[in-house]
């Protein structure tokens, strides 16, 4: 329900700096997803939200109310734990029910709240084994469970689905969705997954090292990357990079490379042209390249094929092109010889350039 | 082949043999050698094969013996109320200084202290301090206008003299342990139950305890077993009195034996004490065995869960 505002949060331990002043506005009722590598603090970032961590600089808002110094239990919140966090000596039922019983409600409605989440989450029959006797995914559904129970306003996900298996996974994150749609809440919510961040999020943020890289919505986010590491990190298989210079031609622009030679839409050349001669890094996505025999040079790579990997409906092929790697998605009902040379059409609209030494989009 | 096989195996058994027997030896022999001697009515002038042989007339005179049942009450009403207070106080302390204070650890290393000072010496100590005249909590008392105590001279007041001695001097011991498991508590339970909206004490009575408590209950047997047997302290401190106020099992064994020169009287009180023990630990033993085959059954049941 509630917006939440961050404003420039630094966090501390010791003399090492995690996160190094984080602004970010989440409107009410909005499904916000933080991604980002292995220990850049997005965890930590969710726990200062949640309060289980100090804040050692900055504030944070809930409805305009600074709360930094109030405890947990006074944000109105529900949170997935990482690491589960369950009460290892009461059976799932107890685990789930534990906020509502401490809130004196009706057993009654308690029962029928426990009953409800738990058939949502397929956990009915286990609802009186113990954590301990129960799977890693198990586990991690009741953890999801005890959050659902609560009516919070805000929900708080740290990596929820991250031991499940794929089906699981896509039958929770439609959950998911739904629920969002559903109910007025704010869900934060962390997680490694693409397919997750992409299809839940209202808005997504980027972060790397304790800064936030980019935020916006999926679409912004997959088309106009602030950078090579936002380009980079979101969409599977991830962006190609080629390294090169930018040239100008008889009025056109190209991007030069080792073995390669672009030439760039007019929009694009029109914004680059001052930068003649800089060190550029042209990124393109694996599904803009086009297995196309007779595309022109200079709108396309000739590719040297090493390996083609079938996954399903799609093939990746990993190739190579002046020294450098890049990956080409394309329908596998294309008839495709390894240790050859293709040529692949760029989409003028996939076109990405970055500086080389800022990593900025240009 | 086989015989090298066989070799094999029975090595680690000869290896274990010399330790085997001599375990056996010195902790039967004298078992055995007690409960022998509780048959018989053996003054210590005699050599054990010179004393009557009175099957189980020892037995029977304890029943009779007042002062024994006396002492018997005694001893438990002393064990229940010691055990209770230092559980109460013990695992109190720990949940309040279960935090990252500065100096914590000097503070600790001061709390178990008195644990590590000889029995001997405690009972001197606290004899002087319950002085009429020159002890401190007279000459406090006295200070702050109130009369002094008979600490060790009135039969109620010398039963709260020994309790508070043996409180002071092992209610350290279940700190240490509460302190132990409480600091291995799993820390992101205890913070799901904040977003939960669990107060502190919430906390302490919904999560801390309950996950404590394996190690509350040992700790809590442990205790109650040496209670059972406490001497020195009581010995230096009223040696029993006045009357038989403070007169524990032990100490009427030992004057048994001493003073009245009944040994085979005494055995037979020893062997009653070691009954009631002997059913506390296993009790708590039994106590380890459900625990463990409850985790067997949680692993098993783990494993076989689909997803
Ligand atoms: N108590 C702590 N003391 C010191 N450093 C810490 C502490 N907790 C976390 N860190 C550091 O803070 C950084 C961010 O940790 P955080 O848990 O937020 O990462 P994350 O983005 O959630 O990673 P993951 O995706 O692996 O869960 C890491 O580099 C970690 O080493
Ligand atoms: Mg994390």
């Amino acid at each position: 329900m509630p917006k939440i505002v961050l404003e420039g949060l630094v966090k501390r331990y010791g003399a090492f700096e995690v996160l190094h002043g984080i602004d970010l506005e989440m409107e009410a009722d909005e499904f916000t997803v933080f991604v980002g590598p292995s220990g850049c603090g997005k965890s930590t970032t969710l726990r200062m939200i949640a309060g289980l961590e100090s804040v050692t600089e900055g504030e944070i808002y809930i409805d305009g109310k600074p709360v930094s110094h109030l405890e947990p239990k006074a944000r109105d919140l529900a949170m997935v734990f990482q690491d589960y966090a369950l009460y290892p000596h009461m059976n799932v039922a107890k685990n789930m029910s534990f906020a509502l019983r401490l809130q004196r409600r009706p057993k009654a409605e308690i029962d029928a709240k426990i009953a409800d989440v738990a058939e949502t989450l397929g956990l009915t029959q286990f609802l009186h084994r113990k954590p301990g006797e129960l799977s890693g995914g198990q586990r991690q559904r009741v953890a999801m469970g005890r959050a659902l129970t609560r009516d919070s306003g805000t929900f708080l996900f740290d990596e929820p689905l991250s031991n499940l298996d794929a089906k699981l996974r896509g039958q929770m994150r439609a959950e998911l969705a739904l629920m969002s749609q559903r109910v007025k809440k704010n869900m934060i919510y962390v997680t490694h997954d693409q397919i997750e961040a992409m299809t839940l999020a209202d808005r997504i943020v980027v972060m790397n090292g304790g800064y936030i890289q980019q935020q916006g919505s999926p679409e912004e986010l997959f088309k106009k990357p602030v950078n090579k590491f936002v380009a980079g990190f979101l969409g599977m298989p991830p962006m190609n990079f080629l390294d090169g210079e930018v040239a100008e031609k008889a009025g056109e622009i190209y991007v030069e490379g080792q073995d390669f030679s672009v030439k760039l839409s007019r929009e694009k050349a029109d914004a680059i042209r001052a930068h003649s001669g800089r060190k550029v890094t042209l990124g393109i996505r694996p599904s803009d390249l086009v297995y196309s025999p007779d595309a022109a040079d200079e709108q396309s790579l000739l590719l040297n094929i090493v390996v083609s990997e079938y996954v399903g409906a799609q093939t990746v092929l990993l190739c190579e092109c002046g020294g450098q790697k890049i990956d080409v998605e394309l329908k596998s009902d294309i008839p495709i010889d390894r240790n050859r040379q293709l040529r692949f059409a760029i989409n003028p609209e996939g076109v990405h350039l970055f500086d080389q030494d800022t990593e900025a989009a240009l | 082949m086989s015989i090298a096989n066989k070799a094999n195996r029975l090595t680690p058994y000869v290896f274990m043999a010399p330790a085997a027997i001599i375990l056996t030896v010195a902790l039967l022999y004298p078992i055995c050698y007690m409960i022998y001697a509780s048959f018989l009515d053996w003054s210590p002038s005699q050599r054990i094969g010179e004393a009557d042989f009175v099957g189980l007339r020892n037995y029977a005179n304890l029943l009779q013996d007042a002062a024994f049942r006396e002492s018997f009450w005694v001893t438990i009403k002393f064990a229940a109320v010691v055990v209770t207070l230092e559980m109460i106080i013990g695992v109190g302390l720990a949940l309040l200084l279960d935090r990252n204070i500065k100096g914590m650890s000097t503070l600790r290393t001061i709390f178990i202290l008195p644990m590590m000072i000889a029995p001997i010496v405690v009972g001197l100590m606290w004899r002087y301090m319950y002085h009429p005249t020159v002890g401190i909590f007279n000459r406090t008392l006295k200070s702050w206008g109130f009369e002094g105590i008979p600490w060790l001279s009135d039969s109620n007041w010398s039963f709260v003299a020994v309790v508070m001695a043996d409180v002071w001097q092992w209610t350290p011991f279940i700190f240490i342990l509460s302190l132990a498991a409480m600091q291995s508590l799993p820390r992101s339970a205890l913070e799901a139950a904040e977003i939960d909206g669990a107060t502190e004490m919430q906390k302490i009575f919904f999560i801390k305890l309950p996950l404590m408590l394996p190690v509350l209950i040992v700790t809590l047997m442990l205790r109650l077993i040496d209670a059972f047997k406490v001497l020195e302290v009581i010995m230096v401190l009223t040696n029993g009195g006045p009357g038989l106020s403070t007169e524990i099992v032990a100490l009427r064994i030992f004057r048994t034996a001493q003073e009245f020169q009944e040994l085979g009287e005494a055995a037979a009180m020893s062997n009653t004490l070691l009954m009631v023990l002997m059913a506390l630990t296993i009790g708590m033993f039994m106590y380890n065995k459900m625990q463990e085959n409850r985790a067997v059954r949680m692993k098993a049941a783990a494993s076989k869960g689909a997803v």
